[in-house]
């Protein structure tokens, strides 16, 4: 009787113990499914350039704008931009590097430019010239002009919450990414965009 | 301000580096209200743009988030007090003081500017 009373008694701790565990296991399984739905909702496009995956990269191009995917410009485009005296006056900018990050990155932009891709969205970003200025911008080529001609300038440049088409991800909500998707486009101010 | 003398020169930047890497109050080598005056002084540009400060980009208020001035990108506050990350990075603060005294100025900034800039910041 009294083995059975312990036995019980150790039970029911047992069960209390699995009961507090499982009440904070349902409330993590809550916190992840409504973070799933926010994140993610019913659309999943897919990533339509490679997510940069370069630290040195994201660290040292990311301070001062996006860190744009390497996938959004050609081999020799990326090239001009990380020359040494071109990173000096990085359009208008002094972006200059050490040596060694120089040749890091430089060479992770390369090793993953648009036509080194496997995405399709990707390399259409190599197809023709991107700018005759000085430097090769993304905005120049002429599958982002394409994309992107039809948006009036009062959304963009007029639009303070926008400035620039170079900020991707103030419309673009998977631009960090990779993701380019028109149903993940909300241009502040104005809302979906539907081509 | 040209600094002739190479040794004071030498001294100042490695106070500068040395009050970086140990962050706040030993950045005394400075002087903080030069710091604080430089910060908001205004440099006219060769090519006739709109004038530059440091608080182009971080602003008046270093406890205060900045903006990039060209991209528009939040910059974080510089004020230790209020983001302890900063001035803990050595190579980080040589790299930044370099390319804005550079965008800024137009030129690189003297130990001594650095070394009162530093002083400035640490002090927020």
């Amino acid at each position: 009787m009294k083995a059975t009373l312990v036995l019980a008694g150790g039970l029911t701790a047992a069960l209390l113990a699995l009961g507090a565990a499982g009440l904070a296991v349902g409330d993590d399984d809550d916190d992840d499914d409504h973070h799933e739905h926010h994140k993610r909702g019913w659309v999943e496009p897919g990533e339509d350039v490679q997510p940069v995956a370069n630290a040195a990269y994201a660290e040292e191009c990311g301070a001062c704008h996006m860190a744009y995917q390497p996938g959004l410009l050609p081999m020799d485009a990326w090239r001009q931009i990380m020359a040494p005296e071109a990173l000096g006056d990085h359009y208008g900018d002094d972006a200059s590097l050490s040596t060694d990050l120089r040749a890091e990155i430089a060479g992770y932009l390369a090793a993953n430019a648009a036509e080194r891709s496997g995405k399709s969205r990707a390399r259409a970003f190599s197809v023709g010239d991107a700018g005759t200025e000085a430097l090769p911008r993304i905005t120049a080529t002429r599958y982002f002009r394409n994309e992107h001609h039809e948006i009036p300038t009062r959304m963009v440049a007029g639009n303070p919450d926008v400035g620039s088409l170079s900020n991707c991800n103030a419309c673009h909500q998977g631009a960090d990414e990779g993701v380019y998707n028109e149903h993940r486009v909300n241009i502040p101010g104005v809302g979906r965009w539907d081509d | 301000m040209t600094n002739t003398n190479p040794h004071r020169s030498v001294s100042l930047l490695c106070a500068g580096l040395l009050a970086a890497a140990a962050a706040v109050p030993a950045a005394a080598a400075g002087d903080a209200a030069a710091g604080a005056a430089a910060w908001a002084a205004q440099h006219s540009q060769a090519g006739g743009g709109e004038a530059r400060s440091c608080a182009s980009c971080h602003g008046e208020d270093l406890t205060g988030p900045g903006r990039h001035a060209t991209t528009g990108k939040p910059i974080k506050p510089l004020a230790p007090s209020v983001n302890p990350a900063r001035l803990t990075d050595e190579a980080k603060v040589e790299k930044w003081l370099r390319r804005n005294c550079n965008w800024t100025l137009g030129r690189a900034c003297t130990a001594a500017e650095k070394a009162d800039f530093l002083a400035y910041i640490a002090s927020q």
